[in-house]
């Protein structure tokens, strides 16, 4: 755990390969991981970590990950419990991902089942999406300035669609601040991912789930 | 309108070297009679004229047009041209493939936007870093415009010596080459006719008393890289993986940048250097990662263009509070440092006798706000920030293409109402 967590990726591939090699259960392997990845997320939080530690924990995690699944039984567990989910996407006109795939990595780290939806994404997609996935939270997205209208235009489609209640809405990204929110009629604003796992865990009790 | 139709006014060369002089006293971080204000965009004035992107990105005419009215209206001190982002019929000749722009990739009524995509693969530092010149021909051009592919067929050049150069003569009748080499030709053509609008719409608002706000444009080597060929994820990763390639190819393309951005700089009427910075905000990278990485390469940059008679105008991208002790190591009075996000007044604190500082009226004010909430907070920023002298104001991020006419009328008046 400690060579995921500290950032030292040819040891800790090494050890899961190592320890899968030897017929360790994948799944703790992979638990191993989830706990080292909680440790990546305190330290990000703590603005002990920033973006390289958070992709290359990422990459570590994916290259494991790969090697562990494949030996998983069926017998050995499902997923961990979920403890919410949150819909997430940049609203239409805007190509920017960045800061979305961090608040996406940071929330499903912390617990919660995430559904990106993309990019330059259509008020009609992000409508369509709500009803087929039914979000506790809503996370629009946005880098340029023409977002502001169109994280406007999305919250209005989903009221207008009667999804709202219920359902909270928070948008981030860029020069997005509470003179952002008020004009866009979103619930909250969040300045870096860790403002958007707070709001989630505001608005989503662990009960919740 | 035309060129000719516009009266100069009498007094056009004297308010010419008074607004010259205000900025240049700004950066020299001397008080002036009031706070200078830059007038610098993307498409605002375009869309006060009612075109849309596409028009805009294309329409060269009627783009120098809608600034030029704009610019008489407000009167700023300097304006930036309005032709730098009107590269729409450049892509097109070139087949650039690293934006979207609109009716290619974005709707006629959006932005051009930057696609943040890997065009060098981590095995390539190797190559670039031995022969960047070889490495442009045969893999990065070809990768980043239609036009340039073709010219992988050319021979390795440090092999054209003596009698070999027969030996490779026919490379460059290769129909790929010379079909490369025909596009090429038209989209310099195009180059050269949008060079010469620039060149004319400076010359035209020179006479008319107003100055340019920047001439080339440069960019920091942490971001040339990792913009333009790593991609976001792939240079983040390389801080780990291939820490010393990294560290060399910044070298590498510090000294590359310095060398043309001094030569191209020189020959520019505008010793202002535009350089718009994306990775150095607080929340990217550790600060000691940013010591690393970003600064020393950078500040080397810096140096140079100020020993060149060049003065830096560093858009500081979102908040960068705990970079401010670190980038106040520059020579003082010699640069601009444009803040997006980062407190302006915190800012001036710590790079009070060291560098101008400008901006930062947020866009969700000019955007969504009154003019009574702008004028507020142009007050704020130039009663705080311009104390003593050493603010440019200016937007955020210069003036958003949304913002409200009356917004922005309200900024520009505020240095005409209140003293620092």
């Amino acid at each position: 755990m400690d060579a995921l967590a500290d950032m030292r990726e040819e040891e800790a591939v090494a050890l899961a390969r190592s320890m899968l090699d030897a017929g360790d259960d994948p799944s703790r392997v992979l638990e191993i991981c989830r706990e080292a990845m909680d440790v990546v997320g305190k330290r990000f939080e703590k603005q002990e970590y920033f973006l390289p530690e958070l992709v290359l924990a990422g990459e570590m995690l994916e290259t494991i990950g790969a090697m562990a699944k494949p030996l998983l039984q069926q017998a050995s567990g499902g997923e961990s419990k979920k403890l919410g989910r949150v819909l997430i996407g940049t609203v239409h006109g805007d190509l920017h991902d960045i800061g979305k795939n961090i608040v996406t990595f940071m929330l499903d780290i912390n617990g919660y089942e995430v559904r990106d939806i993309g990019i330059d994404v259509p008020v009609t997609k992000f409508v369509e999406e709500i009803r087929d996935f039914k979000p506790l939270v809503v996370g629009l997205s946005g880098f340029l300035t023409l977002a502001f209208d169109s994280m406007k235009e999305t919250v209005q489609a989903i009221e207008h669609a009667g999804l709202r209640n219920g359902m909270k809405i928070m948008i981030g990204g860029g020069q997005v601040d509470e003179a952002v929110r008020t004009y866009t009629g979103a619930d909250a604003f969040g300045s870096n991912a860790v403002a958007a796992v707070g709001l989630c865990r505001q608005w989503i009790p662990a009960q919740a789930a | 309108m035309t060129t000719d139709a516009i009266q100069v006014p009498a007094d056009a060369a004297a308010r010419h070297a008074e607004r010259t002089r205000r900025v240049a006293d700004a950066i020299a971080l001397k008080e002036t009679d009031r706070v200078p204000v830059i007038y610098h965009t993307q498409f605002w004035h375009a869309r006060q004229a009612g075109m849309n992107y596409r028009r805009a990105m294309y329409d060269y005419q009627a783009l120098m047009d809608s600034c030029r009215e704009v610019v008489l209206a407000l009167e700023p001190d300097m304006y930036a041209s309005p032709l730098r982002p009107a590269f729409g019929p450049c892509l097109d000749a070139l087949g650039f493939k690293q934006l979207e722009w609109p009716g290619h990739g974005t709707r006629d009524d959006a932005m051009f936007q930057y696609l943040d995509r890997e065009y060098m693969k981590p095995e390539e530092y190797k190559e670039f870093l031995f022969d960047p010149s070889g490495f442009f021909l045969s893999k990065y051009l070809p990768r980043v415009g239609t036009a340039f592919e073709g010219l992988d067929k050319l021979p390795s050049l440090p092999t054209l010596y003596y009698g070999r150069i027969f030996a490779v003569l026919p490379r460059f009748c290769d129909p790929a080459v010379t079909r490369a080499f025909e596009r090429l030709r038209r989209a310099g053509e195009e180059g050269e006719r949008l060079g010469a609008c620039m060149s004319s719409f400076a010359e035209e608002m020179d006479r008319l008393g107003f100055p340019q706000s920047q001439g080339v444009m440069a960019s920091s080597p942490y971001d040339y890289l990792g913009d333009h060929f790593r991609g976001s994820k792939g240079i983040l990763l390389d801080m780990y993986r291939r820490k010393d390639e990294l560290l060399a190819a910044l070298d590498k393309v510090t000294t590359i940048l310095l060398e043309h951005t001094v030569a191209a700089g020189s020959r520019h009427p505008c010793k202002l250097v535009y350089i718009p910075i994306h990775w150095a905000m607080d929340s990217f990278m550790s600060l000691e990662q940013f010591k690393t990485f970003f600064w020393p390469p950078f500040r080397r940059l810096l140096l140079g263009m100020i020993e060149a008679g060049l003065t830096p105008v560093c858009f500081w991208e979102s908040v960068c509070t705990t970079r401010l002790e670190t980038i106040a190591d520059i020579p003082p009075a010699k640069a601009i440092y444009w803040f997006e996000g980062t407190d302006l007044a915190r800012a001036k604190e710590v790079l009070r006798g060291i560098a101008c500082v400008r901006g930062n009226v947020p866009p969700s004010v000019l955007i969504s706000g009154t003019p009574e909430d702008v004028d507020a907070c142009c007050r704020r920023l130039i009663e705080t920030a311009g104390k003593g002298g050493g603010l440019i104001l200016d937007g955020a991020c210069g003036i958003p293409d949304e913002a409200k006419p009356a917004n922005v009328k309200a900024m520009f008046a505020s240095v005409r109402k209140y003293a620092a």
